[in-house]
């Protein structure tokens, strides 16, 4: 059994496609998540029962679920219901792109806020305590002294979560999507030939996710120097 | 004593069959868990459109037919083995299974259908289908069909895991159609609940470089003598009606194929 290349080969034009498929899936679904995790996170952290109980149950609702079964719920569960696809929202319900990119911003930011979350309860005390001797507000104190600082410490863990959000996009390609997994699952059943097809979704994968942990690194090099140890 | 004399006789009545050479039966091997091919009744008796051609068949030869049912990998061993003389269970005729068994001439090709919203047009150049959204089964003979024959015309294909993920995104109206195996379509979708509203629209897609040669009777490697019996009884029972009728019992569509 030789590897065969030329399927490869031909097939290319189908994985690039498929890559920018996946980028701009995890793209938007970064980015919305991220947006949606921010409040979520300082939720999570509130001392007001309620508002604090609210965000842990979504984060414990979405993380407690495989990521599989949300898409499943999102793109066929909700198309089951005929006030669904006759709102408003059924011109973006019914895009395959759509519901995707919602199931994975909502499952990113849950992991995100938990993040967020945990780097705020981590602020040194000094620091808060500072900050309340200059006299400054709540908020202030969030946007000048917590947030940054609790960002910034979150970058290594976030690395990891788009690391596996990379991953986790692959799913995609079960509801019609051609990603990079999609394009390999096409160059199976046309040339059934699942090593071939496969190792080279992998090898785009591994590509993608050297490029992100470079890009972290830098990120962590710009914003968490002060944080490594002292060099003399 | 009792059992040994029950012995004899069962291998007296199972000798003296050769003897009685015009009348010996013969054994069609049938698979009867393919509905509405072939299954079982609730009283345990088999039904279906296989099991009828079958005995349409033996009518038309004037043989005695006994059924010996069998699970589906089993029917060509058995054949091999001759415990059984012909296979009459909706069987492909592949080259693989060439190697093994003689096949007559196809019974019936289900032709590939499109389903699509009831009342749409779709004229023999399928023209209609620019823009429109198809899912197929990935990996079937249907999505090398849609890919190859209906892509170049604008359609959009949709790659699925399953017909069941299909039918619900063609219910939904995410897709506007799928194309797939007529009697598959036809059971699965438009007979259910979620198929209302749907119907087959456009040609019959028979080619044979997608489809392959059909559904044949399958006969011991050799045995040209049963093979040009069932084939011509075939041809007869095609036309002096008796195919029309068991098909119009089972099928609103032409079952044969060209």
């Amino acid at each position: 059994m030789i590897f065969d290349y030329n399927v490869i080969w031909e097939a290319l034009p189908l994985y690039l496609g498929g890559l920018l498929t996946t980028l701009k899936l995890l793209a938007l679904s970064l980015l919305f998540g991220l947006l949606a995790a921010l409040p979520l996170g300082l939720m999570r952290v509130s001392k007001q029962p309620a508002v604090n109980m609210a965000a842990w149950l979504y984060t414990y609702v979405i993380r407690g679920t495989p990521m599989l079964v949300q898409l499943f719920l999102i793109y066929y569960g909700l198309a089951q219901f005929e006030a669904v696809r006759e709102s408003f929202l059924w011109p973006w319900l019914s895009s395959a792109t759509f519901c995707a990119c919602l199931a994975f911003a909502i499952n990113t930011s849950a992991y995100t806020a938990e993040i967020i979350a945990g780097s705020l309860k981590a602020t040194p005390n000094g620091e808060i305590e500072a900050a309340k001797a200059m006299g400054m507000s709540r908020y202030k104190m969030y946007r000048r002294i917590l947030l940054p600082s609790a960002l910034r410490r979150a970058l290594p863990q976030y690395s990891n979560e788009v690391i596996m959000m990379l991953q986790t996009t692959s799913l995609a390609s079960i509801v019609t999507l051609i990603d990079i997994t999609g394009a390999a699952r096409t160059v199976n059943a046309q040339y059934y030939l699942p090593f071939e097809a496969y190792i080279t979704a992998g090898v785009f994968y591994l590509c993608l996710t050297f490029i992100l942990v470079r890009l972290f690194k830098q990120a962590e090099g710009r914003w968490l120097s002060y944080l490594a140890p002292r060099k003399h | 004593m009792k059992k040994l004399v029950l012995l004899g006789a069962l291998a007296l009545s199972v000798l003296s069959l050769p003897t009685f050479a015009d009348e010996k039966p013969l054994k069609i091997g049938i698979e009867a868990a393919y509905p509405p091919f072939a299954s079982k009744a609730p009283d345990g008796s088999i039904v279906g459109f296989d099991y009828d051609i079958g005995n349409a068949l033996c009518a038309e030869m004037k043989v005695k037919c006994v059924w010996v049912e069998q699970e589906f990998d089993g029917l060509i061993p058995a054949l091999k083995v001759r415990k059984i003389d012909a296979i009459l269970s909706s069987m492909s005729i592949t080259d693989d299974r060439k190697k093994s068994v003689d096949f007559t001439n196809k019974y019936y090709n289900t032709p590939a259908r499109l389903v699509m919203k009831e009342g749409t047009v779709v004229s023999d150049n399928l023209s209609e289908l620019k823009g429109k959204k198809i899912g197929v089964q990935r990996g079937s003979i249907h999505n090398r069909f849609a890919e190859e024959v209906l892509k170049p015309l604008g359609a959009e294909i949709k790659p699925y895991g399953s017909q069941n993920e299909i039918y619900l995104d063609v219910a939904a109206g995410r897709l506007d159609g799928t194309v797939a195996d007529a009697t598959l379509l036809q059971d699965g979708f438009l007979k259910t609940d979620s198929g209302k509203g749907f119907a087959f629209v456009g040609p019959q897609f028979t080619d044979e470089k997608y489809f392959g040669d059909g559904i044949g009777i399958a006969v011991r490697k050799g045995d040209k003598a049963e093979l040009d019996k069932i084939n011509a009884a075939i041809v007869a029972i095609r036309a002096n009606g008796t195919y029309k009728q068991i098909e119009d019992k089972y099928f609103d569509f032409d079952i044969y194929g060209k």
